[in-house]
């Protein structure tokens, strides 16, 4: 999932920093993640993990560093396969 | 004065309609000159209104944004340009309030602007940047203990007015664009140099001259908190409430003078209704929608301070961007037929029915923050957002 992530973030996140240089923990919006670009970053996200967002987990927080989106995407993951 | 009598004398309302005669009385003279509505200002701080919204623990009285929202409304109907002042210093005590609690040097700068009601401006537009405030071009230069910064601030509202300038740059000279922290600077602590002149249609009395800043400050004044959390979770929810309250203020004294113009023609038509009195009931409605779409706005951001997470929600930001393009737009509308309603008595200078400066003064409200920049943003965050349908929630 990391490696995906990592992927899209690539693609579509538009940083200054290559994305390979960031660790797990870095601060996206430090590292220059534009709020356009976080919302192209989610529906990219949404696309290749087969997932919707729910509005709670909307926010910054959510999105934050590499493995907060990975946990992000882990917990609808699981709700999902729990349903 | 009886104790109930001077209790209710000292209610925030009393205050605040005793600095809106002072402004009124002098709304037209700093309209025409553009100048900076002194009386008026000196006002609040007699009525102490500067500090109301810092916590009580620290000298203030811990006033609502609800309670606040109605002190720029009553402002707003007396002169908006005071009225604009007083919702751009709150939205800057508002960062201190919600950001600066935990440090200290933060929160004994808020006792010290309660005890001597500081003043606030701001200075987050830059040259260059396009008008995003959430970009910067300058950036903070940190030499030990001593932060520097020069910025080419294209706008500081009441800027040589001010006690104190909150000012936004990159948190240092390596960071991006939208890597930005915000510093408290006092008057002894930096230089203005005047860039452009404030010479425009409308609020003209808020003095938003153009200038380059040059500030020295020790590194503790620099709020604690990375601005871009300062920006969307206390900035974003408090400019468009306030500045919403000011403009329902005008729209609201618009109304009274078309409803005092229809009245005066009624008294005079022996039983006829006059012209104007049907669009009137129209306008009256739209003023009941605008006035809901603020209240509701201020309930959703009281419910949301409860719930940080909430707070940084697309839902919220959202919301608030709706209740500020909605105001925004209605009160051009409410103004103008207000006006129509008046005619002449309402277009010339000088009647009790005159709406020419509540027009211009309005004109400003969809360019403070573009509403197109807004709708961009809304635009956005719509593409993955997921609505909450109900009534209620």
């Amino acid at each position: 999932m990391n490696e995906t992530i990592r992927e899209l973030l690539a693609r579509v996140g538009g940083l200054p920093v290559a994305v390979t240089e960031l660790e797990d923990a870095a601060d996206l919006y430090a590292a220059g993640l534009s709020s356009f670009a976080s919302v192209q970053l989610m529906l990219a996200i949404e696309e290749a993990f087969d997932i919707e967002f729910p509005d709670s987990l909307l926010n910054r927080k959510s999105f934050a560093s590499i493995s907060a989106i990975e946990q992000t995407v882990a917990q609808i993951v699981k709700a999902r396969e729990a349903a | 004065m009886s104790l109930p009598a001077f209790a209710a004398d000292m209610t925030l309302g009393a205050r605040a309609r005793r600095v809106a005669e002072v402004a009124a009385e002098n709304a037209d003279r700093v309209d025409r000159e553009a100048r900076f509505p002194q009386e008026a200002v000196d006002a609040m701080r007699a009525e102490r209104l500067l500090g109301i919204q810092v916590p009580i623990s620290l000298g203030g009285e811990g006033a609502s944004t609800q309670e606040i929202a109605e002190v720029c409304s009553i402002l707003g109907q007396a002169c908006a340009a005071s009225a604009m002042v007083f919702a751009m210093h709150q939205i800057k005590v508002s960062s201190l309030v919600e950001h600066g609690g935990d440090s200290e040097w933060h929160r004994d700068f808020m006792r010290e602007l309660c005890a001597r009601q500081l003043l606030v401006a701001s200075a987050t537009t830059e040259g260059g940047i396009g008008g995003n405030l959430r970009n910067s071009i300058c950036a903070i230069e940190i030499d030990g203990n001593i932060c520097r910064l020069t910025k080419d601030a294209t706008v500081i509202s009441y800027g040589v007015h001010a006690d104190v300038i909150m000012v936004t740059s990159r948190a240092h000279a390596d960071a991006a664009p939208g890597d930005q922290v915000m510093t408290v600077f006092r008057k002894n602590q930096y230089t203005l140099e005047k860039t452009v002149d404030w010479d425009t249609l409308g609020m003209r009395g808020t003095c938003s001259d153009g200038f380059i800043f040059k500030g020295e400050a020790p590194v503790t004044q620099i709020f604690p908190k990375p601005f871009a959390e300062i920006a969307a979770q206390s900035m974003l929810a408090s400019s468009h409430l306030l500045w919403s309250a000011v403009w329902y203020g005008i729209a609201a004294d618009a109304v009274l003078r078309a409803q005092a113009f229809v009245r005066a023609a009624a008294r005079k038509a022996n039983g006829t209704t006059p012209p104007g009195a049907l669009r009137l009931a129209e306008t009256s409605n739209l003023l009941q929608l605008l006035k809901s779409n603020i209240l509701s706005g201020l309930k959703a951001y009281e419910d949301a301070k409860a719930e940080p997470d909430q707070l940084s929600s697309m839902a919220f930001s959202i919301a608030m961007n709706n209740v500020k393009l909605a105001s925004s737009e209605t009160i051009l509308t409410i103004i103008n037929q207000a006006m129509i309603i008046c005619g002449i008595m309402g277009y010339k200078n000088g009647t009790p029915y005159s709406l020419g400066r509540h027009l211009r003064d309005a004109h400003s409200a969809q360019l403070m923050i573009s509403n197109d920049r807004i709708l961009g943003n809304t635009s956005t965050m719509l593409l993955v957002q997921k609505p909450d349908t109900s009534l209620l929630g």
